[in-house]
């Protein structure tokens, strides 16, 4: 297959390598040097760090000082684990509804499930504080599960579907010729071969609602405090150097969940299929 | 609800839709999705911020005011660039990725997918230590004797791009390096035992080829640098005004809920069209 090099292949190899390098500096420099900053032993914020301790660690998990930030961060786990739970069950029951369906119906549906990934959230979230006030439901943890619900749904439904349609139907042809129920069928076979699919858009969906800024900044309140939220806030007010400390743990809980999903669902050939 | 999942599990192909099981998550839409936005809708056709009198006030102010004109335009600008600066380079990364034996495209996944499980605003929040005057990028450019005096690249709209560039870079490489991989090897081959250079073999026949996974990229991508809230207020600061900081302002802020949806509809505007833009680029590509 090798052919022979000429200038112009050397040029592209050249441009191809360089920007390469380029690219994958710019995707990790980020998050090392915020890593290496969490670690310093300064209250400035600067790179590289005068000093190693861990004492920005201890500072964000003092009980007292702290507390603020610990609120949010049960709050954004609670409302992204119930938010992926709806979500997921939802979502599943409705890429199971259209799964091999060519018609025109289908497709529309696929279509407006999938439609809050490219639709702005922002503009979502703002409708949402709206509506909520317009019907005169006040604020509290469940709106929010409701809104990020919404939002984080297409991520189970889209992997869940193209789990189904990797599905061979012929499996449950023979089980039913075998005279199975059709829903021993869907429990014995179509949901243990598409649970590595929905387990990892569940992961997905969980991080997407950590994550999420867009509904959160319009229907958390201070009684509710969502952590992206809280974290902004520190941003804008003071540079403190907890912030830091909190991407860590973050970085660190990420990579561990990430590294159980790959081992349970493959979840990296997923994300990229 | 039982015998309605029977029934998709064994639904052969071709048959209708199983509303039973499309139900739940469609009346989830319509009360939390579809009714918010109609409520935005009208809201936004109050005359105004008290709410007491109808009229189209709010949509020809912000319509006929060069300022917020400009910021439509800033918008737009902010996602076009985002996706070009994504583009140039995504494509080299995924050609390294499709040529790398399996190992390293484990390796490569891992390095790309690493930013996009670390949450935006840590990300953000990265750019800032980076971008600062005491920065990353200002300390080194001093060092080398590049610069007498720091630069300044916060509150920039280079810098902004820039941040937005690790942000969404992600968003385009996944779909990019599907396609890739899909994508025939033997034409590739063909084009090189036929003579072309490498060069001509990317722009005639990697190109065209993996066009619809860059769609994919740039959609996202665009969509999701336009509402960069947090991004664009932390990097931009006060003095680089998009269409989400001017609904934060005038939502939470200046409490005019009636402009605010106006801002609000307009950005769903730019993105749709943005997206619109895209897809018509696709349907184009393939017929030429």
């Amino acid at each position: 297959m090798s052919q022979r090099s000429t200038p112009a292949d050397v040029s592209f190899n050249l441009v191809v390598g360089a920007i390469s390098t380029v690219a994958i500096l710019i995707l990790v420099a980020p998050v090392i040097i915020v890593i290496a900053t969490s670690f310093t032993t300064s209250q400035a914020l600067r790179f590289p760090p005068p000093g190693l301790s861990l004492r920005w660690y201890g500072e964000l998990f003092d009980p007292v000082r702290s507390a603020p930030i610990h609120t949010a961060a049960i709050n954004s786990v609670w409302v992204a684990g119930w938010a992926t739970v709806i979500g997921s069950v939802l979502s599943v029951l409705a890429a199971l509804a259209i799964t091999r369906v060519a018609r025109p119906s289908a497709r529309a549906l696929e279509a407006s499930f999938l439609s809050p990934l490219v639709l702005p959230t922002l503009s979502y979230g703002l409708a949402a504080l709206m509506f909520f006030s317009v019907m005169g439901i006040r604020p509290s943890l469940n709106l929010l599960i409701a809104g990020h619900l919404v939002v984080i749904a297409p991520f189970v439904f889209r992997t869940t579907l193209a789990s189904l349609t990797q599905l061979d139907p012929a499996l449950l042809e023979a089980s039913a010729n075998l005279g199975a129920s059709r829903f021993y069928s869907f429990r014995r076979i179509t949901l243990p071969l598409i649970a590595p699919g929905i387990a990892a858009g569940a992961f997905l969906a969980f991080i997407a609602s950590m994550d999420n800024v867009p509904v959160s900044l319009f229907l958390s309140t201070a009684r509710t405090s969502m952590l992206p939220i809280r974290m902004w806030g520190m941003m804008e007010s003071t540079l403190d150097v907890r912030i830091a400390a909190i991407a860590g743990v973050l970085i660190l809980a990420t990579l561990v969940l990430m590294v159980v999903m790959d081992r349970l669902t493959g979840l990296t050939r997923r994300m990229s299929a | 609800m039982a015998a309605a999942i029977a029934t998709a599990g064994a639904a052969p192909a071709g048959d209708k839709v199983d509303w039973r099981l499309a139900t739940p998550l469609g009346l989830t839409y319509l009360v939390f999705f579809a009714a918010p936005f109609l409520i935005l809708l009208g809201i936004s056709f109050y005359a105004d911020a008290e709410q007491t009198r109808l009229g189209l006030d709010s949509w020809l102010k912000f319509y006929t005011d060069r300022f917020y004109l400009k910021v439509i335009w800033d918008t737009l600008k902010l996602g076009i660039f985002a996706v070009i600066a994504t583009t140039l380079l995504a494509y080299p990364l995924a050609l390294v990725y499709r040529a790398a034996s399996p190992t390293w495209q484990r390796v490569l996944l891992f390095i790309i997918l690493m930013p996009l499980l670390t949450s935006v605003v840590i990300r953000t929040f990265a750019w800032i230590v980076i971008l600062a005057r005491e920065g990353v990028v200002n300390q080194t450019l001093m060092a080398l004797g590049l610069t007498a005096t720091p630069l300044n690249l916060l509150q920039t709209e280079l810098g902004l791009v820039i941040a937005l560039t690790q942000i969404e870079m992600p968003l385009m490489l996944l779909p990019l390096l599907t396609i890739m991989n899909q994508m025939d090897q033997n034409l590739v081959d063909a084009s090189r035992a036929l003579g072309a250079s490498k060069w001509r073999t990317f722009f005639r026949v990697i190109l065209p080829l993996t066009l619809p996974g860059w769609i994919a990229g740039a959609t996202l991508v665009f969509a999701s640098a336009t509402t960069a809230f947090i991004s664009q207020s932390v990097i931009g600061g006060a003095r680089l005004v998009y269409l989400p900081s001017l609904i934060w302002q005038q939502s939470m802020v200046v409490y005019n809920w009636p402009f605010a949806a106006v801002a609000s509809l307009t950005l769903l505007f730019t993105v749709l069209a943005g997206i619109m833009a895209l897809s018509w680029l696709g349907r184009f590509a393939r017929t030429t």
